[in-house]
Formats: C-alpha cells, structure tokens, sequence
C-alpha cells in the first residue's frame, strides 16, 4: 500500500501553517485563561504545549480548533481552511459503533459513504497497528488500543494539523512509551503537523521538535525551546546523554515558569 | 474484557481449586435462578388450595386454584375476547406513547424553549391520578377507543418522554466537541450522537411503559365502565363482581397478570438484542 501524505521538511524551511497573533482568552466568570499568547505554527512541526495545570494550554487548543473565539488578538490560518483532527485524553469513541465505523465517523459527517473511503480507514487502522480490529466494539479493546483508533480516527481524513490533548495521560507507562514511539513513526508516515498538550517533560522532550513552555494564573507563553535531534528517535534516543540534557533545560525552562507564577 | 487471544487459551495449564468452586456456583445459580422461583410458586398455590380446602371456604368467597383454571378454560369464550380487547388498547397506548414520548423528547432537545414551555405540562400529566382524569376525558371524548387509548396513554408516556430526554442530553462532551469540529448539522449530531445515546436510557423508559400501558388500560376500562362494543378483561371484572361470580374475577386477574408478564419479557428481550453487542448492562466479565 502506497502512503501519499505529505513530507516534512527540515525546520527552517517550513511553511507557515497557523499564526496565533496576542491572543487573549478571558471566561465570562472573570478567569484571564491566556495572555497575549503568540504561537507560529509551521507545516510539519511537531510542537509540545509544556505546562502544569490551568496554564491555559488545553485553551489554547480549544482556540485553534474553533470551539471557542478568542476575547482579543487574532488566529490566522495560512491558506487553505483550518483541516484538523483532534485526540482528546480520553478515547471518545463510541461504544455503539465498531472500531471501522468509530473512524469513518468524520466522512460520515462530511457525507460521504463508507464505500468510497474504507481504503483510506483500512488504511489508518493499519498504521496505529489494529487492522484486524476493524468489526471490535470499543469495550473489547485495552485503553492503548481505543487510544490508538482515536490517533486513526484523528488522521483518517489526513488533516494538514492534529491537535493532541495530553493522550496519553490516563495510559500506564509502559503503554505510554509505546504510543509515544509508534506516534512518532507514525507522525514520520504522514507529515502531518502536531500539536500536543502534556505536562510531561520527558514525553514533550521526546516527540517534538519545538516545545513551547507556558506559565499559569494567566496562562501565556515563557519560553520556547527547540529540539534539535533528529528523527526518527527511538529506544536509544530515550537512553541518551543528549536525551538526559534536554530534559533537563525543558524541566528547569518549566520550573522558571512555575516560578514566575509562585 | 477484551480479545480471545489464542495464545492466551490455558491448554494443560491445571485450574485451580478456587476457579473450579467458582465456576461450580456460577452454574449452581443459573439452575437456582429459574428453579427458586418456580418452586415458590408452586408451593404457594398448594398453600392456597390447601387453605381452601381445610377451612372450607365457600368459592364465592375465595375458589380454590383448581376452581380458577377450571374457570379460565370454561369461560374462555368470554374471557380471550375481553383479553383481545384489553391487549389491543394496552399496545396501541404503548406505541402512541413510544411516538409521542420519543418525539417530545427529540422536540425538546432541539429546543430548550420548548423543554422550558412544555416540561412543566407532563409532569403535572404523569402526577394527577388517571382515575381522577378518566371521569373528564370520557366526557370530552365521544369515542370510546380514543378515551381508553388516551387514558392509558397518559400514564405510559412519561416514563419513555423522561428517561429519552435524559439519554438524548446525555451525550459525552468531547464527542460533542468532536461532531463541532467536524461541522456535523444538527440532524447529523441527533441521529448518529444522540439517538445512540439515548437508547439505553429509551429502552429503560420502554420497560416501565410496558406495564404502565397495561395499568392505563385497565383504569381506564374501569373508569369507562359500560359494555357494548370494546368489553375488556377490566369490564370482565366488574360484571363478573356484581354477579358475585368470584372464580372468573380471578381467572380474569390471572390473565391480566400473566399479560403483564409476558409485555416485561418481550421488551426486556427487545432491550437485550438491541444492547448485548455494546452496553455495560449487557456485559458478562469473565473475572
């Protein structure tokens, strides 16, 4: 089987995709949610939102998916309408519907029939690894598993961005890091771009290429920090000295955010 | 739950003493389940023959069980009619309250105007007594399957207008999200998101109404009262009372009971083919 999704080009040449120009997001209640947030986003990044809770990231995401509007400041999409599939941290799938059918749902609301998209679903079950899950209900498969048809749900209609709200946060460990390394090959296949939302050092260190930290109570931009090791990364890029080093500058990036709160 | 993984299957692995003792009281209580409850009503029904026997109740103060099924073949001339009758209106008065609970409720979910305007009206429906409604309607209402019908039906639509206006609102929020982002219309959200949802919830509904259809119907024939045309078994009950012919009240009661029984079983049937694939309350675990 052929894959005809995009290809990444290396960091400095990408195009720009989405621009969040000072963006505010104030709720009715009176909570400032985001500050004068400004986010670049580029075709093929694969951009970490790094932050602790309530530091507007999972806001942000709401934003550039258009659920909500943003009080002040601009979200510009560079050519092309906003084409985006969303994983949420639980799977959402639903519980009626087969594994298949769970990822022919945004064809299905687009209106077109099963028919003339089951390569492009048979296809995504292939690439998260469940083709032969195709007729299982949700209830049969392990969290990893119904994880995995949401990433295929999410890529099925080959969105020029994904957004990710920290995925994988609910999965134990040793799940946690497979999805992580099968997300990054996968992310490799289809040059889509990312956004992912995690409170995690270790996963943003380990999938993207720009991690961008933010601060709470308001949440907005600290710094950004860029990942310079390139893919694929596997197994012995989690054992690395350079590895270790990132990590460190994400996690000391992120406590100064923190501080900057306390 | 997931997968049989052939892998996975115990092959010459021994099972334990522990799974064995469990497996012996999961079969023990799938014969326990239908036996206890057959045998409790067997035994009851020796009690009330014996009852009547040894204090030699006359029948037309309480007639023995043997008295009663003798009744039920003897005048099962008039008593299958009557229980034709009173089983038409009981489903008529289920499906027009599958129509009309259903269809408020969807009404409602696409507007919350007019959940606002009109909730506030079937509830004060579903709490006033129908005996104390039927008087008025069957003044109102010349035709007298109308009356019984919309009877009957006040009592059974609430239970499906609720529990459907429950399981349509209670749809997961992401997946909300999710239709939102994928530009789903409304028509699209209700009939792939909520209707899917409310199912469960629906068949719940379904259930009470199956027996409330029953209960309408015999109120209302109560009520109603008068022969000609449309006798139930409710009629049956009365005329059969004021001649003091206590037997057939019985075997009418007995009727109407079993009727009941069996509506709850079909519909809990229903629920099961339409909800074993997919719904926790259909899930057996194996651990």
């Amino acid at each position: 089987m052929v894959v005809t999704w995009r290809k990444p080009k290396p960091l400095g040449e990408r195009a720009k995709l989405l621009e969040m120009a000072a963006v505010d997001k104030a709720f009715a209640g009176g909570t400032l949610a985001l500050r004068e947030m400004n986010l670049t986003v580029n075709e093929g990044d694969f951009i970490s939102l790094l932050g602790p809770s309530g530091c507007g990231k999972s806001t942000a995401l709401r934003l550039i998916a258009g659920l909500m509007h943003p009080t002040r400041g601009q979200i510009r999409w560079e050519g092309g309408e906003a084409e985006i599939g969303v994983v949420f941290q639980e799977p959402t799938l639903m519980p009626w519907a087969t594994v298949e059918q769970n990822v022919y749902l945004p064809f299905r609301l687009k209106g077109q029939s099963f028919v003339q998209v089951r390569d492009d679903i048979h296809l995504a079950l292939k690439l998260v690894g469940l083709e032969k899950f195709a007729k299982a209900y949700p209830r049969e498969l392990s969290g990893g598993m119904k994880m995995r048809v949401s990433i295929a749900r999410a890529m099925v209609t080959r969105p020029r961005l994904i957004l990710m709200d920290e995925p994988f946060a609910a999965l134990d460990e040793i799940t946690r890091h497979k999805l992580n390394k099968d997300l990054l090959e996968l992310k490799e296949k289809i040059a889509s771009t990312v956004i992912f939302v995690t409170h995690s050092v270790f996963e943003s260190v380990f999938l993207s290429d720009r991690i961008v930290v933010m601060a709470a109570r308001p949440g907005r931009v600290s710094t950004e920090l860029t990942v310079d090791a390139p893919y694929p990364r596997g197994e012995d890029f989690r054992t690395s000295a350079e590895y270790a080093a990132l990590c460190r500058t994400a996690s000391d990036a992120l406590h100064a955010a923190m501080g900057e709160t306390a | 739950m997931s997968l049989a993984d052939p892998a996975l299957a115990a092959g010459d692995t021994p099972v334990d003493a522990d799974e064995l003792a469990r497996a012996r009281a999961r079969r023990r209580e799938r014969v326990l389940r239908w036996l206890l409850p057959s045998v409790t009503v067997a035994l009851m029904i020796v009690l009330w023959d014996r009852v009547v026997a040894w204090n030699e109740i006359p029948h037309y103060i309480l007639p023995g069980p043997g008295l009663v099924a003798q009744t039920l073949v003897k005048d099962a001339p008039i008593l299958l009619p009557a229980l034709g009758v009173t089983l038409q209106i009981t489903l008529m008065a289920l499906a027009v309250a599958v129509v009309g609970g259903v269809g408020l409720a969807v009404l409602f979910s696409l507007s919350r105007w007019a959940e606002m305007c009109f909730y506030p009206f079937a509830v004060i429906l579903q709490v006033t007594p129908v005996v104390s409604i039927a008087p008025l309607i069957f003044i109102y209402v010349d035709n007298r399957l109308a009356g019984l019908l919309l009877c009957a039906w006040i009592v059974a639509f609430f239970p499906i207008l609720s529990n459907t206006t429950l399981g349509l609102n209670s749809t997961d929020h992401n997946l909300r999200d999710l239709y939102r982002i994928y530009g789903a219309t409304r028509w699209q959200r209700l009939r792939y998101l909520q209707i899917p949802t409310a199912l469960p919830y629906f068949l719940g509904g379904l259930r009470i109404a199956g027996g409330l259809s029953l209960i309408g119907a015999v109120v209302a024939e109560y009520v109603a009262g008068t022969g000609g045309i449309g006798s139930g078994l409710a009629f049956r009950i009365l005329e059969a009372g004021y001649r003091l012919n206590i037997p057939r009240m019985f075997a009418a009661l007995v009727l109407i009971a079993l009727t009941g029984v069996v509506i709850f079983a079909v519909l809990s049937l229903v629920t099961h083919l339409m909800l074993h694939k997919w719904h926790e309350s259909a899930i057996k675990r194996e651990n």
